[in-house]
């Protein structure tokens, strides 16, 4: 055979390794943010459910406005505000059951309460006694993570091992918009597709990365059709309502309980409040864009379809602020307390095992205590 | 009398039946990473195991470090005990968010409440001819971080040992194996039942009363050369073998400086900023009024790691490490 006739015999073909691996358009999110109060599917949601979520979310707020007051008066270092986004907060915490985790961002005080935890503990971080407050293991809540989208992979990593050992725990996971930039975001999202770990990943978008609006952040569609490439589905919800925030969670971790896999959820939704009261909110946006969120209040959202749906009245109104009251008033009570602080515990928690060179350390700050003990006793005589 | 010949492992085997024996003797313990699965890792330190306890025991994960680790430390969380691989040394970066943010500090965030007992494993170091990102000594950054165990050893047996106690370990543990040995053998019998080795305790390789050369990882053996050169030229060194940079052991390092009054510290990783300097520091602070010389170093050299053909230049070699013995004051003796 000449060289020409062996290159007539080749025969060009696709890629040989190349398959379709599995069609994207069901993963897709819909075009526009599901809702469901003022909706008809309002209808059909548990009326118990939505009374719930109400009391919930006026605790939330007044929680919000009770954190942000302390921060005025010197009790808190600072308070990254979750006010607009009670919604989602509550929803999250709501929608898992007692043996789930959640693995909160440093925002997500309300979903930590809101889960159980002591609302003084969930904010030892803030007041800055010690980094977590509260035990972790009580309630299933990981600790408030600051570093953005870090607790991501924890997450995945935690429902795996639950999986693994046969457990059918479900991990929900919750970050911001800014921090789906951050690569942390794309790892756990991937390793819990690969894994078809049982996760759910709620992102809020409240529009801001302190200062950095969306469209500074990404270009993809919505965040939501960032699932597709993971081969997870993503879902659009409207953040400000709580019956749909709730629904499309509780689907998502149903869905992952009976091993279906990871979902992303994008919550759209705005932070009413700067980043936190440090931070100057007019230099970077507009009056009349907070005002068009403030007409979409999600306490406003749900009291209306209550209200007219006969399901709450004034009496109801007014007990869930009386309780929300109540809890702002003990908040305030054992913030005002200083808390007890024991610097010799710096010491006690570094290792399992101290070392030598921390137990010299510890020593040392003995004495100090001890010798500045000793003068002011000296300065009574 | 007749001896059995017992074929000797190499440090490589040696690690690899410790990761056995610790998955046999606890279900909690996980091995993941890159390639530790079907291949048994690029080192083959992981050969086999996915084969005998499954892959949900020994998981290839996908490529990326900080996912792997990140993904660890949930797992501990849930109460397994992850023993990860990363790739080489300059591939273990991408997880340092991940150990400095969350690994290292778990435990004392949540006032113990929240231990993470991770193993992360790294192998290490130069003179393998690798080309560039694949013989760092990274150990600087490790021990830079508190809330972390630094652990290495130099020696087959040490290899187990080692890493039989890091896993148990109830704290994380940076496990950094010296590449360049992992096909060294001693007299490490297989056959006999291996010891677990307690982390944080220093030994002394090599008795001597001249000077001490502190050391650790792949500059043990360069520095038993060394000694054993020194000895023809008069001088009776000591070598201690650190294995253990996170804790510390300043009772054995003291002990020896103590007794020979002379120490050089040698080590891959760059001088400046580099172990070397704390160690030096420590014995200054404790023998000061025993030493008959400033402590010095023989290190790498404050550059990136060189290119393969060229880095024989910068690791310490025993005509370096004599080099800075002759300079340590001998003179005043006589």
């Amino acid at each position: 055979m000449t060289v020409m006739e062996q290159r007539g015999a080749y025969r060009p073909s696709p890629p040989p390794a190349w398959q379709p691996r599995m069609d994207p358009a069901p993963l897709l999110p819909d075009a526009e943010p599901y809702r469901v109060l003022g909706t008809e599917a309002a209808a059909k949601a548990d009326p118990d459910l939505l009374r719930r979520l109400y009391t919930q979310l006026i605790r939330g707020r007044r929680y919000n406005t009770q954190a942000t007051a302390l921060t005025k008066q010197g009790r808190l270092a600072v308070y990254p505000s979750s006010t607009g986004q009670e919604a989602c907060e509550v929803a999250a915490a709501l929608a898992l059951e007692e043996r789930d985790w959640l693995f909160p961002s440093y925002r997500d005080t309300l979903a930590a309460v809101a889960r159980g935890v002591d609302p003084v503990e969930a904010l030892t971080l803030l007041r800055g006694d010690w980094h977590t407050g509260y035990d972790p293991y009580a309630h299933r809540v990981a600790p408030l993570c600051t570093p953005l989208a870090t607790q991501l992979p924890h997450a995945v990593g935690l429902a795996h091992a639950a999986r693994l050992k046969g457990d059918d725990v479900v991990a929900l996971a919750m970050v911001g918009d800014g921090g789906t930039s951050e690569g942390d975001f794309h790892e756990a999202l991937n390793f819990a597709a690969v894994w078809q770990a049982p996760v759910v990943f709620l992102v809020q978008n409240n529009g801001f990365a302190i200062s950095v609006p969306l469209a500074k952040q990404t270009a993809a569609p919505s965040l939501a059709h960032k699932a597709v490439g993971y081969g997870m589905p993503g879902r659009l919800v409207d953040g400000n309502d709580a019956a749909a925030v709730h629904e499309v969670l509780s689907d998502a971790v149903r869905h992952a309980r009976a091993g279906g896999g990871p979902t992303l959820i994008e919550a759209v939704t705005y932070r009413i409040d700067a980043h936190t009261n440090a931070d100057d909110a007019t230099r970077y946006r507009g009056d009349a864009e907070v005002e068009a969120w403030r007409a979409h209040d999600p306490i406003q959202l749900l009291e209306q379809e209550l209200t007219t749906r006969g399901l709450l009245d004034d009496a109801g109104i007014e007990a869930a602020r009386q309780d929300a009251e109540e809890m702002a008033a003990d908040l305030r009570a054992r913030m005002n307390k200083d808390p007890e602080l024991n610097p010799m515990d710096l010491f006690d928690h570094v290792y399992a095992e101290s070392t030598a060179q921390l137990r010299e350390q510890r020593d040392l700050l003995r004495a100090e205590l001890e010798a500045e003990q000793d003068d002011q006793e000296g300065d009574l005589r | 009398m007749t001896t059995v010949a017992v074929k000797p492992a190499t440090m490589a085997q040696a690690l690899t039946r410790a990761l056995r024996d610790a998955m046999a003797a606890d279900p909690a313990v996980h091995v993941m990473g890159e390639d530790v699965g079907t291949l048994g890792g690029v080192f083959r330190v992981t050969d086999g195991l996915a084969k005998e306890f499954g892959e949900d025991r020994c998981t290839d994960t996908p490529l990326a470090e900080a996912g792997i680790l990140g993904t660890a430390v949930g797992m501990a969380m849930y109460g397994l005990r992850p023993v990860v691989e990363m790739q080489f040394d300059a591939f273990a970066y991408p997880a340092f968010e991940q150990l400095i943010s969350h690994v290292a500090r778990m435990r004392n965030r949540t006032r113990g409440r929240m231990p993470l007992p991770i193993t992360i494993r790294v192998p290490y170091g130069g003179g393998i001819g690798g080309v560039e990102h694949h013989s760092d000594s990274s150990e600087a950054y490790y021990m830079a971080t508190p809330g972390l165990h630094v652990v290495t050893p130099a020696t087959v047996a040490d290899a187990y040992g080692l890493l039989r106690a890091a896993i148990a370990s109830d704290d994380p543990v940076v496990f950094l194996e010296p590449k360049r040995l992992y096909w060294s053998k001693d007299s490490w019998n297989p056959e006999e039942p291996a010891t677990v080795e307690p982390i944080g305790r220093a030994v002394v390789r090599r008795q001597g009363r001249g000077a001490t050369l502190i050391t650790y990882g792949p500059s043990v053996p360069v520095c038993m050369e060394a000694a054993d050169a020194a000895q023809a030229e008069g001088w009776d060194l000591e070598v201690v073998d650190l294995r253990s940079l996170v804790p510390f052991d300043d009772e054995t390092v003291c002990a020896s400086v103590r007794r020979t009054g002379r120490a050089v510290v040698v080590h891959e990783a760059s001088a400046f900023g580099g172990p070397g300097g704390e160690i030096a520091a420590r014995i200054t602070e404790r023998c000061f009024h025993h030493l008959e010389a400033p402590v010095l170093r023989v290190a790498g050299f404050d550059l990136p790691y060189p290119p393969p053909m060229l880095e024989k230049h910068h690791l310490p070699g025993v005509d370096r490490i004599l080099d800075a013995v002759a300079r340590l004051q001998w003179e005043a003796e006589s």
